[in-house]
């Protein structure tokens, strides 16, 4: 016998004077590996055509479906109903601007924050159209992707406790992204650079240590390893210790 | 009145192809804005997994690997539908920009000088990788290639080169407008100024008035009802040049099934898989793929495979299952370390979607639509036909590099080669453009659009009484059973009859939401007739292509047919049509006279003409079409070309 599942979803357009915020429940059947990207594409098709929400890739890849899933942020459409009880309680991101319904505007959130961190290599080299590419070892390239893996989701945002009192805070993703540059012998940024971008209360040091970036990142980024290697890390500069060049080859990860 | 916003380039959409071909132009010294659906990280080229070709020949099995015989399998892996003197510019551009992406910060796997472990055609292999060239980019095999040339960063490799170019783009302080949708483009006869965009946030509309327009929207695979593509991957851009009247789109027929969606949810595992030893086995979980192709085996081109694979699945070989009969992708012996570094994507997908373990279980696995190689004809530059000022890029153009069949890896590559070597003439030539703006037609195209959606919201016209999901979704069945993998004369004869049927009732849609800001039904009421338009090109374009070459493969017309058939379709929809007017231009200078692909075994019709009559007709038919003459002259890019005397008189 199928469950019978209801969507309770957070129903709200700022555009709209006469909108009010507020839950609706939507009712229907579960069928097999029903995931909520297909649930709610049947809900705007059968009983609310104007039900806001974000999907691109439905794959776990592009980031664009973060939500608030029975109060934990995730990604929607590799989340299985069969894996929730029969109620499921949808709303959107906290800590981004509202768009409508489950659609928050992360994409502004996230060029603001590139633009914050410098999220580009910094270098003096002009690249060389003629000559072989630099080297790099492969384990190097290994530790860069793995912080690159990175899909600008944003549940690390939505489910971090500073990020949701502190409109300046930095927030793992952003730490994650300096880390990533940090690592990466091609970006020439000193450590005396990195500390003025990170050894502040709206970077590192603001973070309580509750975790829940740790805990939410769908993508299962090491994001305890790398709060703590540039706690560590700045706490060197700050004491002297740290070579300005310390920061090319270092790993974040053990 | 509405808003105007004023630039020199305006880019339509932020993949790979428009924010590379947003980086020439700014270089050039133009003010480039870029519109995107969503936010730029999240275009559809975020999901390419596999790589990106370019003959660096870094590895073993690169080794002796050259531009020419790059261009040589594109060519081939085009069934010679393609504009060789394009696959040229490619596949000579492409190490290049490859290059130019490890110095922005892409994290290529690299090169591991000493003994390595692969699975080549089933067999476990150790191979020397050269010490010498340590640290440079490795490559994987991949289908229809003579070397490896796949350069890939594990199998994010999409994401990790968007996030770099990204990057760049926001280095160089280039804007990009999200969730905006171009719905028109803003037009008067001879020369394109711009579009009328609309706000997904508000609903709003607002003119963008450039000197040059760049369509860089992806492919249309959406029209399909199985497909591998990001829902957003819906033909907008290309339905905008097609509403003017004067550009055509080429090759709309040719459309990509990938050997390797997974069943259900059609979410595509790179041909990565198998380039990296994976195995297609059938339902008694026998290795088929030798049977039919002994020397590319699971490695020949996408479209050879395909079909294959359906063949083998036709003759009661497939796995049956609720959501349809599948076979299997064998990944188990390529172990734990290999699928959880190189694959980790595959694997959670597979963990997420299916709950297969790939490490222990077989994935389920069938053809899906995947990849559009037609789109907005556009001359070697990125200049589309017809119409002066408007540019495309990426999938959304028919540059045309992959004729009727491209090559896994060659698409993602393309985008970045065809954002710098497109986006830098585009960006010369806008440079030299004066900036003039009407705006009373833009406000003219603006209010056409506003009527469009008050009628669209007020209730549509007449009686209306149609369901937009119900049109769409009965349109994208008619492809996926009449356009698919297989095609015949009658079924394709029916799709065009009931597509037309579909687009007649799409003018009279009713909305079941007042809601008039970002409504998505309105968003999808607004693009539903353009897609129409595609499909409709696609099921006639299909009709007529009376001849089997690369992914449009006919039954009643089962061999390739060089004689009547070495030619580009293009489909235009003149203003109030209700389907497509159909021409024919020659492919391109053949360097290449076409031959055999070695893998497909599929017989050739051969050419009656000599190449040189053939060559002697291009650039007159070209012109005829509403091709603009490029920056260097016809030819240029090729090696061997040199005589072509009879087309400079034209």
């Amino acid at each position: 016998m199928a469950r019978q599942l209801t969507l309770r979803i957070f129903r709200y357009d700022p555009l709209d004077p006469e909108s009010k915020p507020c839950f609706v429940d939507y009712e229907m059947e579960e069928t097999p590996r029903l995931n909520l990207f297909v649930a709610l594409h049947r809900i705007r098709e059968n009983q609310a055509p104007d039900l806001q929400f974000d999907f691109v890739c439905r794959a776990g890849v592009c980031g664009s479906c973060g939500m608030m899933i029975n109060g934990r942020p995730t990604l929607a459409c590799r989340t299985l109903t069969a894996e929730l009880p029969e109620l499921i309680t949808l709303a959107p991101m906290p800590a981004f601007k509202l768009i409508g319904d489950l659609s928050v505007d992360t994409g502004t959130w996230f060029r603001g924050m590139s633009e914050r961190v410098e999220s580009w290599i910094h270098t003096q080299k002009e690249f060389d159209p003629t000559a072989e590419e630099e080297r790099m070892d492969d384990e190097t390239a290994e530790k860069i992707y793995e912080l690159d893996r990175c899909i600008e989701c944003g549940c690390c945002v939505a489910g971090c406790a500073t990020a949701n009192i502190r409109e300046d805070f930095l927030g793992a993703t952003a730490l994650n992204r300096i880390g990533r540059f940090m690592i990466d012998p091609r970006d020439e940024r000193s450590s005396e650079d990195w500390f003025e971008l990170v050894s502040t209360d709206e970077g590192v040091f603001g973070c309580m240590g509750l975790m829940g970036c740790d805990d939410v990142c769908p993508k299962e980024l090491p994001l305890l390893d790398v709060f703590a290697y540039m706690r560590r890390r700045m706490s060197q500069v700050a004491a002297g210790k740290a070579k300005p060049d310390a920061g090319t080859s270092l790993p974040v990860i053990s | 009145m509405s808003e105007l916003i004023t630039t020199d380039v305006l880019v339509i959409g932020a993949g790979l192809a428009g924010e590379r071909a947003a980086i020439s132009a700014a270089a050039e010294g133009n003010d480039v804005v870029i519109l995107s659906l969503v936010p730029p990280r999240r275009s559809h080229s975020c999901a390419a997994q596999g790589g990106m070709q370019a003959a660096l020949g870094n590895c073993n099995k690169g080794a002796g690997d050259s531009e020419e015989l790059h261009w040589l399998d594109t060519v081939k892996g085009s069934d010679w539908g393609c504009d060789q003197e394009v696959a040229r510019i490619f596949a000579d551009t492409a190490p290049v920009a490859m290059r130019e992406m490890a110095h922005h910060g892409v994290p290529w796997t690299r090169v591991k000088g000493g003994p390595a472990d692969y699975f080549i055609k089933g067999k476990k292999v150790t191979l020397e990788e050269p010490r010498e060239n340590e640290g440079l980019i490795m490559h994987r095999d991949f289908g229809g290639v003579s070397r490896w040339r796949t350069c890939y960063t594990a199998d994010g490799t999409g994401h990790t080169v968007l996030y770099a170019m990204d990057n760049m783009v926001i280095e160089l302080g280039i804007s990009v407008h999200d969730r905006m949708e171009a719905i028109a483009l803003i037009h008067d006869g001879e020369k394109c100024h711009g579009a009328v965009v609309r706000c997904l946030r508000t609903g709003e509309l607002k003119n963008y008035v450039a000197k040059a327009t760049v369509i860089a929207t992806g492919g249309f695979g959406r029209v399909y009802k199985y497909s591998t593509n990001a829902i957003i991957n819906q033909g907008t851009g290309q339905s905008i040049a097609l509403d003017t009247g004067l550009v055509p789109l080429g090759n709309m027929e040719a459309v990509q099934f990938h050997p390797t969606g997974i069943v259900p949810t059609d979410i595509l595992v790179t041909e990565g898989c198998r380039g990296d030893g994976g195995l297609l086995l059938d339902v008694d979980e026998y290795r088929f793929m030798p049977d039919y192709e002994p020397d590319k085996q699971e490695l020949a081109s996408r479209d050879v495979v395909s079909r294959r694979m359906t063949e083998h699945i036709q003759k009661g070989k497939g796995v049956p299952s609720p959501d349809g009969e599948h076979l299997w992708l064998d990944l188990r012996h390529l172990g734990e370390d290999h699928l959880r570094t190189k694959l980790r994507e595959v694997y959670d997908i597979c963990m997420y979607f299916l709950g297969v373990n790939p490490i222990k279980e077989l994935v389920p696995v069938r053809p899906t639509q995947h990849y559009s190689m037609g789109g907005i004809r556009v001359n070697k530059d990125g200049h589309a036909y017809g119409l002066k000022g408007l540019w495309s890029v990426g999938e959304s153009a028919c540059w045309d590099m992959h004729g009727m069949n491209r090559l896994g890896g060659n698409s993602l590559a393309e985008t970045v080669v065809a954002g710098m070597f497109c986006g830098q003439r585009m960006g010369q030539w806008a440079k030299a453009q004066t900036h003039e703006v009407d705006k009373a037609l833009a406000d003219k195209a603006l209010n056409a659009q506003h009527e469009r959606i008050s009628s669209l919201i007020s209730g549509g016209i007449g009686e209306a009484n149609e369901n937009v999901d119900e049109l769409l979704i009965a349109a994208q069945e008619i492809l996926q059973d009449k356009v698919g993998i297989f095609r015949k004369g009658e079924e394709l004869e029916q799709a065009v009859v009931e597509l037309r049927e579909i687009y007649r009732r799409s003018g009279n849609l009713k909305m079941r939401s007042a809601f008039k800001g970002a409504n998505p039904e309105l968003a999808a009421a607004i693009r539903l007739p353009g897609m129409l338009k595609l499909a409709l090109c696609v099921a006639k374009g299909a009709l007529l292509r009376t001849e089997s070459r690369g992914g449009h493969s006919r039954e009643d017309y089962p061999e390739r047919n060089d004689r009547d058939w070495l030619k580009r379709t293009l489909a235009r929809w003149p203003i109030g049509a209700d389907e497509p007017d159909i021409s024919y231009e020659p492919v391109g200078l053949l360097e290449s006279p076409p031959g055999q692909r070695g893998y497909g075994g599929a017989e050739n019709i051969a050419m009656e003409q000599s190449v040189e009559d053939y060559n002697a007709t291009v650039e007159s038919e070209w012109i005829k079409q509403g091709w603009h003459p490029t920056a260097t002259p016809l030819g240029t890019e090729l090696k061997e070309m040199v005589e072509y005397a009879s087309t400079k008189k034209s």
